[in-house]
Order: structure tokens, then C-alpha cells, then sequence
């Protein structure tokens, strides 16, 4: 029983000292990212205070105003004071939008969450089908033509692939709707319980909403699923090229399992190991937020945000978006590992 | 999705990969499963706008000092004077019928318009003016100064402004001002009428409401305010009890589109009614586009030139007289800005008071290469330019480069963020200057104040105004424009803006160019669109559509 009772007790001490660990390098990390953030915004050459009072406020106006935002304190305690108030939950009040932060950012997370998942599943869903069938077909014309089409991808400004796209899908041949979310007039038509109007829509039961909500999304969607796409396709491709020429797939054919099993199931199933890191890395990147597709689609997300922000030095708006975007990658990355513990048994 | 990954292994199993049909086939799939046939109509009595909001900070009208959100005033509050759409040169009636102006010139008695009903059903009275002038003094925000300039401050303005009785507001100045500009000031975003009771309700720490109303409306115009996504869009709907006739639209929404190629492509599909950001390239694509009209409105912005005359260079009058020969007006105006802008060489803008048209400067290389080897520079310079990274101060600044360097002045254009360009600007940084002005409130004083106005060029002035950027102290024109401020008599006060704007224009280092003009692409079913020469005399009232 002692015996028993010592391993269990090793393991729970093991796991605690595993858990703060990650707590602790979490908190330091958010801390790093909101100091190197916090300097940034210190740093760049924008007046903050011209955001908040415009260029035409009067010399008193405009000191009151400094004052009022603490920019008259030494930057260490500008910074504790912004500490503070995150550990109390407050992320400060945007001066772009005179809104408090953390309404902001549920406004406009879900609106990237949306984009970024639909497109992410594009990505996911043709991109490693090409990534293996290029591996399969190495060297011959299916493996060139991916190449051509994930190079693209790469190589095509996303800003521009969205104008065309819109010229060619939404003008031309009126496949997709417009820019925008939604068509404007049904807004507030859906009462907003996630902020993702399709499961919103969904849930409320209201299906000229969601159809409009999935014409929107279809085409920013689709421009930035290619462009994810791309990377995923030539990762999956070097994976599964490594693992086509192991051993064991050799001995799977002598066996004579079906190609399709020794491909999809065996090869496939291990290049998924190192593939769910390049996975979880693209979802994350494009859980940032795209500026440039939502500049094009008017798409209000959080890398738009973020960037309005950031060029207007509306530092709580910066810092908070800032704060979130850490938070998904560490999320990501958290989830990518528990993924790992799955596919991987070596690993548990 | 998962037909997608059966269809490749049937493609697999089967041994016969065509992989170039596959491809179109499941972007087919992928594009069918989005639906075909996406257009969905505006409805009849809604007015959707593509337009820029993102400068949209605050919609409370004792801070409001931005392009748009004046615009959303313009049409969600009475002001207490205001301009009729067939005359924007002389101030009619709003909330105030009628007034009086006092013998000594310092009392104006307004009488409220009767009849007149805020959104909330409440009445619009004398007492509900008064505090909503007390409030801009008080909070003293941004554009407070237009109210405080008539000597007005927190301590005083109770007793200054008020209401002695339902229908009569008394508002006093410390001097006599030209009647004229008191009133043109009254017309401004800050002589908005807000819903005291309303307002009050939501006051917190003595704030006067303003947190509130930064991001609500308690307005008695047209419009109310229904939603306001920053950067997103904002709804307004129609007041039904509107004193004058009520809108035909229920709602008016404008939906902010950062992109012109994108605002141009929603109005060409009927996805708005409006579009109100078009670069030439989009005007010219809309030319061949049925059912679309393309309108130029004059505006009140002026795109100028600031040489800081801290510069050892650009302080030589003989220079300053050589930049001002080195712009190609005419070649700007007839390409670049084509529609978008048109010559002004003064600080006055065309359609204001004292408004001249006079314009000595032409591209001249060789006057200007004598002038600059008078100078002592016969063999040019290198200077900064600082300008927006935006249409068209790039464009104008590309022109400038060339033509600068016809006389051997070699430019470096800076472009920058606005707020990066205006921080370098306000603490005097630059060389050269090239911004766009647009006036606070129409009346002359607004750009006289601003360009020829800078009685301490110190660091510690406390009137930072362009002249003051620039560098350049003019004690003889900054009395000018304390003189003409206060001149009563409307000919001579004229007269006095005509004089001051000839000696600015010979001696003054700031190269004034263009004076803007709007683009309003409109579905041509659109009617009834009004837009002023200044960017909160824009109003929705009288659209209607067929």
C-alpha cells in the first residue's frame, strides 16, 4: 500500500510541479509580450495623445489629457499601473472606438474566429490531400501542378488575390456576396450569444441570416484557406516523402496492403505528428487576425483592429488585442501538444 | 468537407488520378457549397453609404472634432443655428427662430423655435441650450475653443449663457465680435442642442454625461442613433416627430469600407446607394457604368505647403518666393487631382466671406532658378517632405519632387501615418510640410486664425496654431486677425480678410495649392443628397429613392 501510495504521490507531486511550471512560463511569457508590446507603443514615433484630442485641441486641453492617460509617469510605473489594473480584469478603455477594451475585443475576435476556422478548414481539408498526393506522385505532373498552385499561394499578394476575387466572383459572375459580414440591413436581426454569426444564426433558427452570413464568408474564406493551403500542401509533401521512404512502408506493400491503406492510413497517419505543429501554427497565425483580407472584405477582426490601434497609439487597444493573440497561441500550441499525446503514443 | 476527402480516395482507390478536373471539381464543390446567386436588395427607405468612419472616436458633440462623426451631428442634433441647403453663406434659424443682438454687441438673445421635440418626446427648450453650451465650456474638450474664444470658461459660463426663460437663451461675450462670427461659431458641431434630462440621467462623477454620450445620441434632428460599431458601421433611424418635413428614409446606415476599389465595386452591384471615397482610378472605371452618377462637391479643405522657417534654408524669402513658382498647379489639377481638387492660392476658402481668387503663382523653373541663385542656392539643395502615406498628399507629393528638381532642390518624401506626420509636425520637426486643412467652422477667422495668427512663437505659446508650426511670427497679420474678428460691419470685414490674405500669400512660407473637392458616386436612383462645403454641413433629410 505505502509503495503504491509513494508512486501516486510522486506522480500527483510530478504533475503539480509540471502545471506551475507551464503557469509559470505562461505568465512570464504574457508579461514579456506586453512589455516588449508596451515599449513598442512607447517607441514609435505617434503622439497618443493626438488620438485623444485631435490635432486641433488647445495647448491646456491636451496636457489635461496626458495627464489623464498617465503619459506624464516614468515608463516603468506607466507600466505596473497597466499591470494592475489586467490582474483587476480592466483592459482600459480604447480611445479609437471609446469603448472598453474587452468589449471591443468580443466584438471583433469572433468575427477572426469565424474567418480563421472556415478558412483553416479549407486549408486542412485541400491541403493535405494535395500534400500527399504530390508526395505519392513525386516528381510527375500532379506533384509539378501542386507545386504551381501552392507557389501561387505563397507568391500572390493575399490583397490583391482578394480584390480579383471579388472582381471576378462578386462583380462578374455574383457567385459570392460583397465585403462585409453579413448583408448590412439583416444585422440585428440575430441576437449575438457566441459573436459567430453562423452559429448564432444557427441557434436562433434564421436561415436567410445564415445564408447570407456563408455568401459572405465563402470568398475571404476561401483567398486566405489557399493561402494557407499552400504552406500546408508543401509541408504535408516533405513529411510524407520522409515517411514514404521508410521502411516500414516497404514492408507494409510486401504485406500487400492496398495502397490507399499504406498511403493514407500508415504513411499519413505518422507525417501527422510533425504536420499538427504546422497545423495548429497556421490556425494560430490566422486566429491574429488578417489586415489585409479584412482591409478588402471589411471584415472587422482583431488583426484590423489591432493594427488601427497600433498606428493611432491607442495603447489599451494594442496591449489587449496583444494580450489575446498570446493567449491563442499559447491555447494552440497547448492544444497541438495534447494532440501530439494522441497520435503519438511515444510521447505519453 | 468530407465529400472532399471521399472523393480523393475514390480518386486514389481507383487508380485514376486526374488530378487538374479533380482540383476544379472540389473548388467547385467548395464554391457550391456557399451558394450561387448572392444579390440581396436594399430596401426602398434605407440609404446605405460606403464610406470611412474609422476616424469616428466619440459621438458626443462637446468632443466631437472628426470628419465623419461631425457629419453623423450634422444629422442627429438641431443646432442652435445652422445653414439651409440653397445658401451655406448665410446662417439661418435651427433650434434658435430668431435673435437679437445687443447695442454694445456683446448680448445675444435667441428665441427658441416652439414645437420642437428631442428623440425622447421631450421639448426642446431655451434651458436645454443653455446646458448643452455650459457643457461644451465645462467639459472643455477638443472643440470647446470655438465657445471659450468668446471668453467663456467654467467659472463664468452659468452665469453667461442662460436661459431666462422657456424659449429664451441670453448668451454674452467678454468683447464686441463681428456679429457674423459669433454666429458662424454658434453653427459649428459645439452649438448642438442635447436632451439635458436625457443627459443627465446618465451622469457619473459630475461627468455631464459625457461617457454616455460618447457612445449614444439625445439629439432632436432627423436622425437618431440606432447602433455604432466602431469601424464597422453606424445605423441611424428616422425621428417621426422631426419639426421639419420627416426623412423618407427609416434608416441610413454608413458602413465603413477602408477600401476604395471595394466601395466602388459594392456601388456598381447596388450593395450601397452611396459611395464617398473614390480615388480617380475608380471614378474613371465608373464612367461606363450605368445607373451610377459621379458628383463633384467643392469643400473647404486646403492642401498647403508649411516651410518651417526654422530652417536656415527656407527661412530666405527668395526661396520661400521660388517653392511657390516650382508647383505645377495646373498639371496637378488636370491629372492627379482631376475632379478631386481645384486651384487656391489663398488661406480663405472659395464660398467663405473674404474669399479672393487670386493666383500670381504658376510653374515657373526659371523664375524660380533665379530666385534660388539670388538666394545664394544656385546649385539647389536637399530637403524633407512629410506628408500622409495616403491618396492624393502622395501623389502631390511625387509632382512636387519632379518639379522641385527641375531647379535642382532634390525632395526626400517621408511619408507617414497621419498621427506619426502630425506629432513630427507639432513639435516643429520638419522642413516641409505638405497637409491638408480643413476649416473648424464656417468662417474666415477659422483659417486666418490658423495661418496667419501666431502672436508668441515661443516654445511655451499657448496658440500652437500653423503659423506657430511653421516657425513664423507676423505680428502686423496676427493683428489683422484680431481686428477683423471683431469688425461689425460685414463689407469691411471682408475687406480686411481681402487685404490680409494678399500679404499672406506674397510674404507668408506656407505655399497654398488646391482646394478640395468631394467625389459622391450615387446610385442614380438617389435623389436628394445634400453635401455642403464643409464636412458637418452634409445632410441625410431629404433623400429619397425611386
Amino acid at each position: 500500500m505505502d509503495g503504491k501510495f509513494s508512486v501516486s504521490r510522486r506522480r500527483a507531486v510530478g504533475a503539480v510541479r509540471t502545471t506551475s511550471r507551464l503557469v509559470f512560463s505562461v505568465v512570464l511569457t504574457f508579461i514579456g509580450l506586453l512589455l516588449v508590446t508596451f515599449l513598442i507603443g512607447r517607441v514609435i514615433p505617434v503622439d497618443p495623445v493626438l488620438t485623444a484630442v485631435g490635432d486641433r485641441a488647445t495647448a491646456d486641453v491636451y496636457e489635461r489629457t496626458r495627464i489623464e492617460l498617465g503619459l506624464h509617469l516614468p515608463l516603468y510605473e506607466q507600466f505596473w499601473q497597466y499591470l494592475v489594473k489586467i490582474l483587476g480584469g480592466d483592459l482600459g478603455y480604447s480611445v479609437l472606438t471609446a469603448n472598453p477594451v474587452t468589449e471591443d475585443i468580443r466584438r471583433v475576435f469572433p468575427a477572426t474566429l469565424e474567418l480563421a476556422t472556415v478558412s483553416a478548414f479549407i486549408g486542412i481539408f485541400l491541403g493535405v490531400p494535395m500534400g500527399v498526393l504530390a508526395a505519392v506522385h513525386r516528381g510527375r505532373w500532379p506533384d509539378h501542378l501542386i507545386r504551381v498552385v501552392s507557389l501561387l499561394g505563397y507568391s500572390v499578394p493575399v490583397f490583391w488575390l482578394g480584390l480579383m476575387g471579388l472582381l471576378l466572383f462578386y462583380a462578374k459572375l455574383d457567385w459570392v456576396a460583397g465585403p462585409g459580414r453579413l448583408d448590412i440591413f439583416l444585422e440585428d436581426l440575430v441576437d449575438p450569444v457566441t459573436g459567430v454569426i453562423l452559429v448564432d444564426s444557427a441557434l436562433a433558427g434564421n436561415w436567410e441570416v445564415f445564408t447570407s452570413a456563408v455568401r459572405h464568408l465563402a470568398l475571404p474564406a476561401s483567398i486566405l484557406g489557399y493561402f494557407s493551403l499552400a504552406y500546408i500542401s508543401r509541408m504535408t509533401r516533405g513529411f510524407m516523402l520522409e515517411q514514404l521512404s521508410k521502411e516500414y512502408v516497404t514492408t507494409a506493400r510486401a504485406k500487400g496492403l492496398s495502397e490507399f491503406r499504406v498511403v493514407w492510413r500508415h504513411a499519413l497517419g505518422n507525417a501527422m505528428v510533425p504536420l499538427l505543429t504546422v497545423i495548429a501554427l497556421t490556425y494560430a497565425s490566422l486566429l491574429e487576425g488578417s489586415v489585409l483580407t479584412e482591409t478588402v472584405f471589411a471584415w472587422p477582426g482583431l488583426g484590423l483592429y489591432i493594427t488601427n490601434s497600433l498606428l493611432t497609439a491607442d495603447m489599451n487597444a494594442v496591449l489587449g488585442g496583444t494580450l489575446v493573440v498570446g493567449a491563442v497561441f499559447i491555447g494552440v500550441n497547448l492544444l497541438s501538444d495534447v494532440l501530439y499525446t494522441v497520435f503519438d503514443p511515444r510521447s505519453r | 468537407m468530407i465529400p472532399v476527402v471521399w472523393f480523393f480516395r475514390v480518386l486514389v482507390l481507383t487508380g485514376r488520378i486526374n488530378f487538374s478536373p479533380g482540383l476544379i471539381i472540389v473548388v467547385g464543390i467548395t464554391i457550391g457549397l456557399f451558394g450561387i446567386q448572392c444579390h440581396a436588395k436594399i430596401p426602398q427607405d434605407v440609404l446605405i453609404m460606403a464610406t470611412q468612419i474609422d476616424d469616428m472616436i466619440t459621438l458626443d458633440p462637446a468632443e466631437i472634432f472628426e470628419f465623419s462623426a461631425a457629419e453623423y451631428a450634422a444629422n442627429v442634433y438641431d443646432r442652435l443655428v445652422t445653414f439651409e441647403p440653397d445658401d451655406f453663406s448665410t446662417v439661418a434659424g435651427g433650434v434658435a427662430e430668431s435673435w437679437v443682438i445687443s447695442r454694445n454687441g456683446r448680448e445675444f438673445r435667441f428665441r427658441i423655435r416652439p414645437g420642437l421635440k428631442f428623440h425622447s418626446g421631450n421639448p426642446v427648450t431655451a434651458q436645454d441650450a443653455a446646458y448643452s453650451l455650459q457643457r461644451v465650456v465645462r467639459l472643455n474638450l477638443s472643440p470647446a475653443f470655438i465657445l471659450t474664444q468668446f471668453g467663456l470658461n467654467g467659472a463664468n459660463v452659468h452665469e453667461r449663457v442662460r436661459a431666462e426663460s422657456e424659449d429664451i437663451l441670453i448668451i454674452e461675450t467678454d468683447k464686441s465680435y463681428a456679429p457674423t462670427f459669433v454666429l458662424n461659431c454658434l453653427s459649428a458641431g459645439v452649438g448642438s442642442v442635447v436632451d439635458q434630462s436625457v443627459v443627465q440621467s446618465y451622469e457619473v462623477d459630475g461627468d455631464m454625461g459625457h461617457r454616455w454620450l460618447r457612445t449614444n445620441s439625445a439629439g432632436s434632428g432627423p436622425f437618431m442613433l440606432s447602433r455604432w460599431k466602431a469601424n464597422e458601421s453606424i445605423v441611424l433611424k428616422r425621428h417621426t416627430e422631426y419639426w421639419r418635413e420627416v426623412p423618407a428614409m427609416s434608416r441610413v446606415i454608413l458602413r465603413h469600407i477602408g477600401e476604395p476599389a471595394t466601395q466602388r465595386l459594392l456601388l456598381q452591384k447596388a450593395d450601397v446607394d452611396i459611395a464617398r471615397d473614390l480615388g480617380p482610378d475608380q471614378i474613371a472605371g465608373l464612367a461606363s457604368v450605368p445607373n451610377v452618377v459621379v458628383r463633384p462637391v467643392p469643400k473647404s479643405g486646403i492642401y498647403y505647403l508649411g516651410l518651417n522657417q526654422r530652417s536656415d534654408i527656407l527661412r530666405r524669402p527668395r526661396v520661400v518666393e521660388a517653392l511657390k513658382h516650382l508647383v505645377d498647379y495646373q498639371g496637378l489639377r488636370d491629372s492627379l487631382l482631376a475632379n478631386r481638387a481645384s486651384i487656391h492660392q489663398s488661406i480663405v476658402p472659395k464660398g467663405f466671406v473674404g474669399a479672393i481668387q487670386d493666383q500670381p503663382y504658376v510653374l515657373d523653373v526659371e523664375k524660380a532658378r533665379t530666385l534660388l541663385a539670388q538666394a545664394g542656392y544656385g546649385n539647389g539643395f536637399r530637403l524633407n517632405i512629410d506628408t500622409r502615406n495616403t491618396s492624393p498628399a502622395m501623389e502631390i507629393a511625387q509632382s512636387l519632387q519632379a518639379t522641385f528638381a527641375l531647379a535642382g532642390i532634390e525632395i526626400n518624401i517621408v511619408p507617414g501615418d497621419g498621427k506619426q506626420v502630425l506629432t513630427k509636425y507639432r513639435a516643429r520637426n520638419h522642413e516641409i510640410f505638405l497637409g491638408r486643412w480643413g476649416t473648424d467652422y464656417q468662417d474666415p477667422h477659422s483659417n486666418a486664425s490658423a495661418f496667419a495668427y501666431n502672436p508668441d512663437n515661443s516654445e511655451s505659446s499657448v496658440t500652437k496654431s500653423l503659423a506657430w508650426r511653421n516657425g513664423w511670427p507676423h505680428p502686423e497679420l496676427s493683428e489683422m486677425v484680431g481686428r477683423a474678428v471683431r469688425e461689425k460691419d460685414g463689407a469691411r470685414r471682408a475687406a480686411l480678410y481681402r487685404e490680409m490674405q494678399r500679404i499672406h500669400m506674397r510674404v507668408s512660407p506656407f505655399v497654398i495649392m488646391f482646394q478640395d473637392i468631394e467625389i459622391v458616386a450615387l446610385r442614380k436612383n438617389v435623389h436628394g443628397f445634400i453635401s455642403g462645403p464643409t464636412f458637418d454641413t452634409v445632410f441625410y433629410r431629404n433623400v429619397t429613392k425611386d
